[in-house]
C-alpha cells in the first residue's frame, strides 16, 4: 500500500468531529474515546465475520495433511470452534476486553505476545521512513511551491509520481539486489547479523522492542549500529514512498500559504525572502501538514506488508498476512485490532495537536 | 431565472459569461480546464500513456508477437531479442511482450471495474449521508470509519481469501476497501451545498430527497470524485499488483503484470527481464495515471491545490 | 517544531555515516552454522506434536530416538536403546537401553522416560500419534503395553505380528523421539502431559537444546554439553534464520551473511554453481509429486481417461526445464532409497497414444477438467506445463490455484477433480506410502478416512488393499520387498495416481563448510556433523 492511498486529510480526522466544540479538547478526548469503542467494535465485529466465513480451515493448518477425523474433530473441539458463532463472539469480546486476544495456532503462544514481538518491528520501520519521508518531502514540497511551474517543480513532481507509481515490492528487491548485493553498502535482510543477534539475545536488555533504542540503551553500540545498517534500506524504500506523499502536500499547503496576505505584508517590509518562505509560510504549512504527516505515518504501518515480505522484517504486517494464509484468524483479528486502533489513535493525536497549533482553532 | 431566448452556438455556449444553469457552468468549467490541461505537457504524457494503454489493450491480438499462453519449454528464459521474442521469454518460454500486451486487458479490466464499482458505492453512502444528516449520517459515517480504519491490504486479502482468489475477485476486495474515501470526499462535498439556495429551491418545489441527491447533489460532487479516481488508479493497480505478487489476483495462466512480477521475481538475480519489465509496465501505467490525476487536480479541483 | 527538526537532522547524519562506511564481506562466527531457510510452516517443537518439514529438521538435532537409522544402509542401528529382540510369535519387543546417556537436564536416560515418552504420543493424539499408534496402541491400553519393567528395560507388546523391522523403523521417526520425563512432568499444564511447554522449550538428549525459537524469525540451538558426544561436537550453536525470499537467501549466502541458504530457486543454484565462492550439495529427499483424479468424478472415474492423462505429461520435459535441479523424474509411490522401491518409468509423453485412449474413452474432443494446486511457485508452474500438454490433446485444463490449508480441505472432502500435490514419507518404512496410496478399507462417504489418500480419491484399491495389509505382517525382508514391488506395478497401471517427480534437496553453502546431510529420502537434517574451516 502506498501512501497515495491515504485519505485526503480535509476528509477525514477533523471532518469527523463536526465543526461545534471545538475549543473543548477535553470534551472531544471523551467523545473521541466513545467513537474509538464504537469503531474498534465494528472492525472486531467485520474481522469476527470475515474470519469465519472464508473458506480456509484453521482446524486444518493445526492438524495438517495426516490427521484423521477423529484428531481433526478433537482439535476443532479444543479451539472452540464447535460452538455457535454467536457465542464465539461473545466470548471473544469479553476476553479481549480483559486484553486477552486469544493463543495464535501458528506458533503455538498468545497473540498478545507475538503482538509485543512483532509491533516494536514495525514501529521502529515506519518511524524511521517516516522522518526520511519528512526530512526530504518537506523541503522538496517548499522548493517545488517557491519554484512553481519552473523546472525544479516539474522535477521534485516527477520524482516524487515516480514513488508513487512503483511496486514497492519490486523497487524493495531491486535496491536489495544493488545496495546489499552489488556494492554491499548496506546490511542485508532481517534485523541483526548473526554476531550482533547474540549480543542482543545475550546482553540487550528488552525495554521498548526496538532493537535500535534497547541497544543505545544497553550501550551495545554495534549492536546499534548493525541494526541502523539493517534499517536503512527497507525504510528508505518506504521513506521514499512517504517522501512522494508529504513533498506533494507540503506543495499544496505552501502555494496556499504563499497566496495569503501576509506573506505580501512580510515581503513589503522587507524581511528576507529566504525567511518569509521557511520561516513565515512554512511555519503555517506545518499545521496540516502535521495531519498529513501523522496519516502517512499510519499509512506506513498498515502498509508495510509488502516490504516486510520482501526483507524478511519480523513486523507486525507480516505476522497479519502469513496468519491469514494459516487461517490463524486469532491472530489476524487480534493484529488487525492493533493496527486500526493506532491508526484512529494518529487521527486523534493529529486532531488535538491541530487544535492546540492552529491559531484559527483556539 | 430568464425567459426563454433562441438557443447560443456551443461556442457561444462554453464561452459565455453567464451561464444559464449550473450544468452549463459545470460544463464550461470543463472546457476551460481542457483548456489549461492540454498546456500541461506532464498531463499530456500521463494522458498519452492512457491512450496507449487502451489502444494496446484493444488492439492486442495484432500487436502481440505470439499467442500469449503458448509455451516453449527448451526456449525458456531467454533474453531480450532472442529469435523474435522482442522482450525475452519467461520461465516457462511464452513470450513476454506478448503477455505485456495481453496484460494490458486485464490492466485496464481493473481499472474500469474499480472505477465503476468503488466511487459510485462512495457518492451515493456520502451524498446520502450528507443530505439527510441526523442519525442516518452518524451511522453511515461511522461504517465508514471503520473501514477507513482497517489495514487496506489486509482486509483485501481477507476478502480475496473469502471470495476465492481470481481477478475478478481482486477488484471486488479493491473496491470494497477504496469505497470509504469516496464517501468521505462526496460528504464534505455534500455538506458544503447542502444549504445552499438552489437545493431549497427544489425542494420548495417539491422535489423528493432522492431527486435532490441525484439530481443536485451528486452532480456538485463528481468532480472531486473523479479527481479521486485518478490519482487512486495507480494505486489501485498497484495493489491489484500487491495482491497478484501474493497469489490472490489473477489464476495461471493469465497474464497480469503483478502475477508476472511474482513468478518473476525467482529469476531475477539470473534473468532480470522476467521480472524487471513487468514492474517497468506497472510504473509507466501508474505514472500516466498520476500525472494526469495529479494535473486533474489541480485545474478540477483548485481547493486541494491550493487548498 | 524546532526540537523535532534538530532530531531529524541527527538523525540523518547518522543514517548517513552508516550509509557512507561500505561494509566488509561478512563472515560468520567460526563456531556458529548459520542457515537461511524458511521456518513458517513451524507451529511447534513437541515431538509428539510436530509434523512439519522444518520442526522436524530441529527436532532431530535435538532429541534421540531408542533405534536410529544408519544414513548409509537405511538399516536400524542402536540408539538410546543398546540392543533388542523380539519374541517367538512376534508381537512383544524388548529393548535394553544403552548405558551412560543422559539428558541436556542432566537426568539419567531410562526405561521409564522412554516409556512416557511413546505413551504421550500415543495420549495426546496429535497428528503423528499414529506413527507409535498403528502398533495397536491406544489412549486406553498404551500403559500396559508399552512399559518399562526397570531402568534399563523397555517392553513394547503389538497387536498383530507385524514385520519387526516396521517396528524399528517406526521408532527412528522424530515421534518416537525420548524426552525427558521429570523435566517434562513439571512443566505439565492440566492434562496436556507438558505439550504446551515442550513446543517451545526443548528436554532432549541430543546434541543441541533449543535456546530460544522466535516464529517466522529465528531458531537458535546450543550445543548439549551433556550429549553423548559432545566432544566431537565443532558447531557450538546453530542459528536458523527464517528468510522467505529465495532470491534473498541468494544474497545472504553471496554476502557471506549466512553458511548455507536451502530454499534457493533451481535458476538460482544453476546460476551460482559453478561460482568458487559457493558450493550446491544435492540430496534426494522422499516428497514425491503426484496427481491424482477423483474417481467421484465422472470423466476421470473411466480408466482410460486416466490412462490418457498417465501419457499427456511430459515427465522429462519439466524435469530438464521448470524443476530441473530440485526433481528427477519418479513414476512410483515408494521414493528410491527405500525397501521395495522399484525405478519402473512406463509412462512419457506420447499424444498420439493419448488421443487413442480418450477416442476409446468416448472423448475424442477432449472435456474440460480443473486442476486444484496450493499457490506456491513451483507448483503453478508444473500445473502450467501440464495444461499445455493437456491442451494438445484437446483437454481443456482450468487451474484452481489456493492457499495450503483451503486445498487440503476441498482434497480431504473429495470436492477436487484433478489435483497436484506432494507426499513425504512419515517414518522409513514402505508400509508409509503403501498405507495411503494402495489401501483403501472403506470407501464410503461415511467413513471419513481423510488422512488416506486412495480414500480421498474415492479410490477402492480392491487389488491393492490386502496385498498392503498382508506385506506389514510379513516376516521375510524379501518375500516382503517382492510384494512391493508387485503393488507399486498394479498401482501404476490402474489407480488414479500419477506420480510424477522425486525430491531433490539443493542445498547451497560456504565452501569451507563440511558434513552438512539434508537427511536423504528418509530423514531429516543433521546440523551435528558439520565443520567449518577458517577461511
Amino acid at each position: 500500500m502506498t501512501p497515495a492511498d491515504i485519505e485526503d486529510p480535509r476528509g477525514s480526522g477533523r471532518a469527523r468531529f463536526g465543526s461545534s466544540g471545538l475549543p473543548h479538547v477535553v470534551k472531544r478526548v471523551g467523545g473521541f474515546a466513545f467513537s474509538l469503542v464504537v469503531t474498534l467494535f465494528g472492525l472486531l465485529l467485520v474481522t469476527f465475520l470475515i474470519a469465519r466465513v472464508v473458506p480456509l480451515d484453521p482446524v486444518l493448518a493445526v492438524v495438517g495433511d495426516r490427521a484423521t477425523q477423529a484428531q481433526y474433530e478433537a482439535a476443532r473441539e479444543a479451539m472452540g470452534l464447535d460452538r455457535p458463532l454467536a457465542v464465539q463472539f461473545v466470548d471473544y469480546v469479553g476476553d479481549v476486553v480483559t486484553g486477552d486476544l486469544g493463543h495464535s495456532n501458528l506458533t503455538s503462544r498468545p497473540v498478545v505476545e507475538d503482538i509485543r514481538r512483532t509491533f516494536p518491528a514495525t514501529l521502529e520501520l515506519a518511524t524511521i521512513a517516516t522522518i526520511i519521508g519528512v526530512m526530504l518531502g518537506i523541503p522538496a514540497g517548499v522548493i517545488g511551491a517557491v519554484n512553481q511551474g519552473r523546472w525544479p517543480d516539474h522535477v521534485i513532481r516527477v520524482v516524487g509520481l515516480l514513488g508513487y507509481s512503483m511496486p514497492v515490492f519490486w523497487l524493495g528487491l531491486v535496491a536489495l539486489l544493488i545496495f546489499y548485493g552489488q556494492l554491499g553498502w548496506t546490511a542485508g535482510p532481517g534485523r541483526l547479523d548473526v554476531t550482533e543477534q547474540f549480543i542482543y539475545e545475550l546482553e540487550v536488555t528488552r525495554v521498548t522492542g526496538s532493537v535500535i533504542i534497547d541497544s543505545a540503551l544497553s550501550d551495545a553500540w554495534d549492536v546499534f549500529r548493525n541494526a541502523l545498517a539493517h534499517v536503512v534500506l527497507p525504510a528508505g524504500v518506504l521513506g521514499y514512498f512517504s517522501m512522494a506523499y508529504i513533498s506533494r502536500m507540503t506543495r499544496s499547503f505552501m502555494l496556499e500559504q504563499l497566496g495569503q496576505e501576509y506573506v505580501i505584508a512580510a515581503r513589503v517590509k522587507g524581511v528576507p525572502e529566504w525567511r518569509v518562505v521557511w520561516v513565515h509560510a512554512l511555519g503555517n504549512a506545518m499545521v496540516p501538514l502535521i495531519t498529513v504527516i501523522a496519516l502517512s505515518y499510519a499509512g506506513l504501518l498498515e502498509g508495510s506488508v509488502l516490504t516486510e515480505t520482501v526483507f524478511a522484517w519480523p513486523g507486525l504486517g507480516l505476522y497479519i498476512t502469513q496468519a491469514l494464509f494459516a487461517a490463524d484468524f486469532n491472530a489476524v483479528l487480534g493484529g488487525t485490532l492493533v493496527i486500526g486502533a493506532m491508526f484512529i489513535v494518529m487521527n486523534l493525536l493529529s486532531d488535538i495537536l491541530y487544535t492546540l497549533v492552529d491559531p484559527r482553532a483556539r | 431565472m430568464s425567459g426563454v431566448q433562441t438557443p447560443p452556438t456551443i461556442r457561444e455556449w462554453f464561452a459565455t459569461d453567464t451561464p444559464r444553469s449550473r450544468f452549463q457552468a459545470r460544463s464550461i468549467a470543463f472546457w476551460n480546464a481542457w483548456q489549461t490541461l492540454s498546456s500541461n505537457w506532464l498531463a499530456m504524457i500521463g494522458l498519452g500513456i492512457i491512450v496507449l494503454l487502451v489502444l494496446m489493450a484493444v488492439f492486442a491480438p495484432w500487436i502481440a508477437t505470439h499467442p500469449p499462453n503458448a509455451q516453449n519449454l527448451p526456449g525458456r528464459l531467454n533474453p531480450p531479442g532472442w529469435e523474435g521474442h522482442l522482450l525475452g521469454t519467461d520461465e516457462l518460454g511464452r513470450d513476454v511482450f506478448s503477455r505485456i500486451v495481453y496484460g494490458a486487458r486485464v490492466t485496464l479490466y481493473i481499472v474500469a471495474l474499480v472505477a465503476v464499482t468503488a466511487p459510485v458505492f462512495g457518492l451515493i453512502v456520502g451524498t446520502v449521508a450528507g443530505t439527510l444528516g441526523g442519525w442516518t449520517d452518524r451511522i453511515l459515517m461511522r461504517i465508514t470509519d471503520i473501514f477507513l480504519a482497517f489495514p487496506r491490504l489486509i482486509l483485501a486479502m481477507a476478502f480475496v481469501a473469502a471470495l476465492g482468489p481470481g481477478i475478478f475477485n481482486a477488484v471486488l476486495a479493491i473496491a470494497l476497501t477504496a469505497w470509504p474515501a469516496y464517501a468521505r470526499v462526496a460528504r464534505a462535498e455534500t455538506l458544503t451545498v447542502r444549504g445552499s439556495d438552489y437545493i431549497a429551491a427544489a425542494r420548495l418545489q417539491g422535489a423528493g430527497t432522492f431527486r435532490i441527491i441525484t439530481g443536485h447533489v451528486m452532480p456538485m460532487c463528481l468532480s472531486s470524485v473523479i479527481v479521486r479516481v485518478t490519482l487512486d488508479m495507480a494505486g489501485i493497480i498497484l495493489t491489484a499488483a500487491g495482491l497478484g505478487f501474493l497469489g490472490l489476483g489473477a489464476q495461471p495462466p493469465q497474464a497480469e503484470w503483478g502475477a508476472m512480477i511474482s513468478t518473476g521475481r525467482q529469476y531475477l538475480l539470473s534473468h532480470w527481464w522476467v521480472a524487471t519489465i513487468p514492474g517497468i509496465a506497472i510504473l509507466t501505467v501508474s505514472l500516466g495515471f498520476n500525472l494526469l490525476g495529479d494535473a486533474l487536480r489541480d485545474v478540477l479541483d483548485p481547493r486541494a491545490a491550493t487548498k | 517544531m524546532f526540537h523535532v527538526r534538530t532530531h531529524l537532522l541527527a538523525s540523518t547524519v547518522l543514517l548517513g555515516s552508516v550509509l557512507a562506511t561500505p561494509l566488509a564481506l561478512a563472515e560468520t562466527p567460526p563456531d556458529t552454522l548459520v542457515i537461511a531457510t524458511s521456518i513458517d510452516d513451524m507451529i511447534s517443537l513437541d515431538p509428539a506434536q510436530s509434523f512439519e518439514f522444518s520442526g522436524q529438521d530441529q527436532i532431530n538435532n535435538i532429541y534421540e530416538t531408542l533405534v536410529e537409522l544408519d544414513p548409509e544402509t537405511l538399516t536400524p542401528i542402536p540408539g538410546l536403546a543398546s540392543e533388542w529382540s523380539v519374541s517367538e510369535d512376534g508381537m512383544t519387543f524388548t529393548f535394553t537401553m544403552t548405558e551412560g546417556r543422559q539428558f541436556a537436564s542432566g537426568n539419567p536416560v531410562r526405561a521409564q522416560d522412554a516409556a512416557f515418552s511413546l505413551q504421550r504420543v500415543v495420549k495426546l493424539n496429535q497428528t503423528p500419534s499414529f506413527v507409535i499408534g498403528q502398533f495397536g496402541l491406544t489412549p486406553e491400553n498404551v500403559d500396559q503395553k508399552v512399559r518399562a519393567t526397570d531402568d534399563r528395560t523397555l517392553v513394547i507388546e503389538t497387536d498383530r505380528p507385524f514385520a519387526a523391522t516396521f517396528l524399528y523403523n517406526a521408532l527412528t521417526a522424530e515421534a518416537g523421539s525420548i524426552v525427558d520425563m521429570e523435566t517434562v512432568a513439571a512443566n505439565a499444564e492440566g492434562e496436556d502431559f507438558g505439550n504446551a511447554w515442550l513446543s517451545r522449550n526443548s528436554a532432549g538428549s541430543g546434541p543441541y537444546a533449543l535456546r530460544s525459537w522466535s516464529p517466522n524469525e529465528s531458531v537458535i540451538l546450543e550445543a548439549n554439553p551433556n550429549w553423548h558426544r559432545a566432544g566431537d561436537l565443532v558447531m557450538q550453536r546453530v542459528f536458523i534464520r527464517h528468510v522467505l525470499e529465495p532470491a534473498t537467501q541468494r544474497l545472504l549466502l553471496e554476502a557471506g551473511d549466512v553458511d548455507m541458504a536451502r530454499n534457493m530457486t533451481p535458476t538460482d543454484v544453476a546460476a551460482i554453481r559453478d561460482n568458487e565462492g559457493v558450493k550446491i550439495e544435492d540430496n534426494l529427499r522422499g516428497q514425491l509429486y503426484y496427481v491424482s483424479a477423483n474417481q467421484k468424478n465422472e470423466i476421470l472415474a473411466n480408466p482410460q481417461v486416466v490412462e490418457a492423462l498417465k501419457y499427456a505429461i511430459d515427465y522429462q520435459g519439466m524435469a530438464d526445464t521448470i524443476v530441473n535441479g530440485t526433481n528427477v523424474v519418479h513414476q512410483s509411490f515408494l521414493p528410491a532409497g527405500f525397501l521395495g522401491a522399484i525405478e519402473d518409468e512406463p509412462f512419457s509423453l506420447d499424444l498420439d497414444r493419448a488421443r487413442t485412449l480418450l477416442t476409446e474413452a468416448g472423448y475424442p474432443d477432449g472435456f474440460e477438467i480443473e486442476m486444484l494446486i496450493r499457490n506456491e511457485q513451483e507448483r503453478i508452474d508444473i500445473s502450467q506445463a501440464m495444461q499445455g500438454t493437456l491442451a494438445q490433446v484437446g483437454i481443456t485444463m482450468s487451474i484452481r490455484s489456493v492457499t495450503g490449508a483451503e486445498a487440503l480441505s476441498i482434497y480431504r472432502a473429495r470436492n477436487h477433480e484433478l489435483t497436484l500435490q506432494t507426499w513425504g514419507p512419515d517414518y522409513p518404512d514402505p508400509h508409509t506410502n503403501a498405507s495411503v496410496f494402495a489401501l483403501n478399507p472403506d470407501n464410503s462417504d461415511e467413513a471419513q478416512l481423510t488422512g488416506n489418500l486412495a480414500w480421498r480419491n474415492a479410490y477402492p484399491a480392491t487389488e491393492t488393499t490386502p496385498m498392503v495389509e498382508a506385506a506389514v505382517v510379513e516376516q521375510d525382508e524379501a518375500t516382503r520387498r517382492g510384494m512391493y514391488e508387485e503393488m507399486q506395478r498394479i498401482s501404476q497401471q490402474s489407480s488414479p495416481f500419477i506420480i510424477l517427480f522425486q525430491r531433490i534437496e539443493q542445498t547451497a553453502m560456504q565452501p569451507n563448510v563440511e558434513g552438512f546431510t539434508a537427511g536423504g529420502a528418509v530423514a531429516s537434517a543433521f546440523y551435528w556433523p558439520v565443520t567449518k574451516t577458517p577461511q
